[in-house]
């Protein structure tokens, strides 16, 4: 059941709005469409933010669809997610990739990039728009071969960007160069201050490069379902910003054929300080507006209870979705499914009561419902032996777990004994010395066992292939560490990014939100995290408003006396 | 209740028989024998066996309001200790209250 469920979420990697348009390009609702689709439903008025990739495509957002022309077709496409949805499982089943397991296409993809998770869409809100990012062109013309109606949409919004980048970039140049090719001899010659003027415009140019270079081209994090409000909003101004420039350029200068080259050169570094400054302005807006911490984000898990605090900024739902999810991979311990279920000594007692837990399958639970309402009332009687049986099998279990821990931890001590590195003035027999891995395996067989079994009275035996616990034996030789630093990875059931990738069993996650997930987090928001087996809900509560006030305290002011309580004889 | 007590002469000194606790300048709250810790009277910590207050009737726990007409409901401990032991005096007169007589007290204006 594992694999069709992994080839399913292996094509749900996909940006999944962007897979829909085979089944519904009529409806248009994905805005990830080629531009002439996208250009037929936009009123003429939103071509220019439509056109506005941004320049620095790192992170991916949509191709300018702003919030408003979506809110006039939610209505009539919110009937359209539902069916969306079902013809979700419908596709991926259609589309049936040859069974790899989901390893592989992770490592391929993997590579390329750090973390592809998120994708993500809204269910509740009507239309989802997906966003296009830079990388995903690279990752995905090494993909398989699905993804191919998928390039185009993804090349043309990331081309757009490029192009208003390049655009932007190049204005300048522009300006300063037309005039001397186009009138050369009619101008007044410009002496030093336009010298002066033409390394500020080359150094400031060159600033412009590298700031835009660390800032937005990044690997996106992630892939947002909606378009991300701030950067759409700085692509229009460094649109207009740059249109407005050529026009007046186009007016007052090239038709005028104006002779005063030091103002044509002034107007060019005008223009680059203007982009500088969108430039501060993009790394206010994106980056430092959401460092000072204004909310905690309360994120539990809904199969076991696990819970964490974040604090975070101001962000707009969906960014901080994917801070939650970032920060879930390494602070949540690994989910395990074996560990919900109560023992079954305790079980069978309770089945023909209530089933309290939930299980980590989904079809058992349709069981329980079945029977509990039914027998509750005769089991009523019979209540109160369980939470008895309950209490002793924890007990048991603990007293188990100990021993095989026990058990464990000499074992592993005893292997780590056999094995000394090498000391270069040593001189050993060639056939003696082992490298790292031979060394494993040779003291591997003596842990073994124990291991074994601890692993499986903790139920992590899933986790951990032989394989695995040789390479970190290998890994815990290289590099001199003691035995009870190779076993922490056993002992405690450690965050999920640190088993291998396949345990991470997908990495699609399904936001869910009453309120549009571009709006910004306020107190009180909840949203939903999904995934297949179980769900992050996350509540939002905003850090009080602290009031300091001081006060002094003299050092001699510190004063003693005794309490006396004394008795006398008289 | 009035108690008179006959001091014994044991060497130098005369012996009552008694000891205290309290005093204005002591910690109220460590009195065991005050119904309202913050009552800073002096009150009879113990009593000897046999001695001159316990042949006079004197209890553990009773508190000492006055000693031959001095008030020693506010003073210092040493002050008390002062008053009860002067040299010249062979017979002192005390006037003490303990919680039995209090309830008694209680149970007639009730009544």
């Amino acid at each position: 059941k594992i694999e069709p469920l992994k080839v399913t979420v292996d094509f749900l990697k996909v940006p999944l709005g962007l897979k829909k348009p085979p089944l519904k390009e009529a409806l248009a609702a994905l805005p990830g469409k080629p531009k002439s689709q996208i250009l037929e439903r936009h009123k003429p008025r939103r071509s220019d933010a439509m056109d506005n990739e941004s320049q620095y495509s790192g992170y991916s957002y949509k191709s300018g669809h702003s919030r408003s022309s979506r809110k006039h077709r939610d209505r009539r496409e919110r009937h359209r997610s539902k069916s969306r949805d079902g013809t979700r499982g419908d596709k991926s089943v259609t589309i049936q990739a040859p069974g790899e397991p989901l390893l592989d296409n992770g490592s391929t993809r993997g590579d390329e990039r750090d973390d592809n998770w998120g994708e993500t869409t809204t269910v509740v809100t009507g239309t989802s728009e997906h966003s296009i990012s830079h990388d995903d062109l690279t990752r995905i013309t090494k993909d398989m071969e699905d993804s191919a109606h998928l390039d185009c949409s993804r090349h043309l919004g990331v081309a757009l960007g490029g192009a208003l980048a390049l655009l932007a970039f190049l204005t300048p140049l522009a300006f300063l160069l037309l005039p001397q090719l186009l009138w050369r001899e009619e101008l007044e010659p410009c002496g030093t201050p336009c010298e002066g003027l033409f390394i500020s415009v080359a150094f400031k140019l060159l600033i412009l490069l590298l700031g835009s270079w660390a800032l937005f081209f990044r690997r996106p994090k992630a892939f947002f379902p909606r378009v991300f409000v701030f950067r759409a909003l700085l692509m229009v101004l460094v649109f207009l910003l740059v249109v407005s420039y050529w026009l007046f350029y186009g007016v007052r200068i090239l038709d005028s054929r104006d002779r005063n080259y030091r103002g044509v050169v002034q107007f060019a570094v005008s223009l680059v300080d203007a982009l500088l400054f969108v430039h501060y302005l993009a790394v206010v807006l994106l980056e430092l507006r959401q460092l000072q911490p204004q909310f905690t984000l309360k994120a539990v898990r809904s199969a076991d209870g696990a819970s964490r605090f974040y604090n975070v900024g101001h962000l707009s739902i969906q960014r901080a979705a994917v801070w939650i999810l970032e920060n879930y991979y390494h602070d949540f311990p690994v989910y395990n499914p074996a560990l919900l279920n109560l023992p079954k000594s305790v079980l069978s007692k309770k089945m023909s009561g209530f089933k309290v837990y939930s299980l980590g399958e989904e079809n058992s639970t349709n069981n329980s419902t079945g029977q509990s309402r039914a027998v509750i009332a005769a089991a009523a009687r019979r209540r109160d032996n369980s939470h008895n049986e309950f209490y002793y099998e924890e007990a048991e279990h603990e007293r188990r777990v100990r021993k095989r821990r026990a058990r464990l931890v000499v074992a592993v001590e005893e292997a780590f004994t056999h094995i000394k590195r090498l000391q270069e003035e040593e001189q050993k027999n060639p056939r003696e010395i082992m490298d790292p891995r031979e060394a494993a395996q040779a003291i591997f067989a003596s842990m073994a066992r124990a291991m074994q079994k601890y692993l499986r009275t903790t139920k992590q035996q899933p986790y951990h292939t032989m394989e695995s616990i040789l390479q970190h034996l290998e890994f815990c030789i290289t590099h001199d560490m003691t035995p009870k630093a190779f076993l922490e990875r056993y002992l405690t059931a450690g965050p999920t990014i640190q088993y291998h990738k396949d345990r991470w069993l997908a990495k699609q996650w399904t936001l869910v939100s009453e309120e549009p997930v571009t709006n910004g987090l306020k107190d009180g928001v909840v949203f939903v995290l999904k995934r297949q087996d179980f769900s992050l809900v996350v509540s939002t509560k905003k850090i009080p408003f602290f009031k300091l006030s001081e006060e002094f305290v003299d050092p001699k002011s510190h004063k003693f006396i005794m309490r006396l309580q004394s008795e006398t004889s008289v | 209740q009035r108690i008179e007590i006959h001091k014994l002469r044991q060497g130098d000194n005369l012996i009552l028989g008694f000891s205290i606790g309290g005093g204005i300048d002591q910690d109220p709250t460590q009195n065991p024998f005050s119904e309202d810790k913050t009552d800073k009277g002096i009150y009879v910590t113990r009593v000897t066996v046999g001695g001159p207050a316990e042949v006079a009737g004197l209890q553990v726990g009773d508190k000492i309001m006055q000693v031959n007409g001095w008030d020693m409901t506010m003073v210092t401990h040493d002050q008390a200790r002062k008053r009860l032991t002067k040299r010249n005096e062979e017979v002192v007169r005390l006037l003490v209250t303990r919680q039995s007589l209090q309830k008694a007290v209680q149970q007639s204006m009730m009544s």
